[in-house]
């Protein structure tokens, strides 16, 4: 059997805009038989708040008013689903590890029950490095 | 064409990158080897996306066919 790419992902933006995105990436990565590690800092992490992770978190700063407007019409129009539950299914489907940054849990004074279960573990910079082998993607 | 006995149709058209595929990998893993699956969809990525998968999951892609605003993906599960 062959040896499966791997792929790195840091996410650093918590706007729904990059983590839809990144979420798509992941599926098609998934799909596509490569082991994904997601390492999750700052804004990201915060986004995976077991509370409110359906909570719309704006778009980049490029998208303008009317860049958000697009972006919330065409999920009404096509029915893409929120990039959550895109990357549920990309766990579903592949071999995808999630990991919670140790550092950014301290700046926002919180712990892994306070995440998402989709949330695997926490991990250190140095265990993340030691993982990621092929292509690390950070957005 | 006409020998082709399809045992499954999933309509994706309206759906966006990367549903198509999502729908049919969920039929796929649903489904038993030998079954027949026939995907509809209108999403220029789905042309490119549905053979990689195929070929990279070991399926056979047996037949692409274009119609006015969408194309038909014939899929066997072969394994």
């Amino acid at each position: 059997m062959e040896e499966r790419d791997a792929l790195s992902l840091v996410l650093f933006s918590g706007t729904d805009d990059k983590l839809a995105a990144a979420a798509i990436l992941v599926v098609g990565a998934a799909a596509m038989d490569r082991k994904v590690d997601i390492m999750l800092q700052y804004w990201a992490l915060d986004a995976f708040r077991k509370e409110g992770i359906h909570k719309p978190r704006g778009a980049s700063p490029e998208a303008g008013i009317e860049g958000w407007e697009v972006l919330q019409r065409s999920i009404e129009e096509l029915g893409t689903p929120h990039w959550s539950d895109v990357l549920r299914q990309a766990r579903d489907i592949g071999d995808v590890r999630i990991h919670a940054c140790s550092q950014s849990l301290d700046i926002f004074k919180l712990s892994k029950e306070d995440l998402d279960p989709m949330v695997d573990d926490v991990q250190g910079v140095a265990a993340f490095w030691a993982e990621a082998n092929g292509q690390v993607l950070f957005i | 064409m006409s020998s082709i006995q399809v045992d499954r149709v999933i309509d994706a058209r309206g759906m966006a990158c990367p549903g198509p595929l999502m729908s049919l990998i969920g039929a796929i893993r649903e489904g038993e080897v030998g079954e027949v699956i026939e995907v509809t969809s209108g999403d220029e990525g789905s042309k490119t996306d549905i053979p990689a998968w195929v070929a990279k999951a070991g399926h056979d892609l047996v037949a692409v066919i274009a119609e006015d605003s969408y194309s038909r993906f014939i899929i066997r599960k072969a394994r």
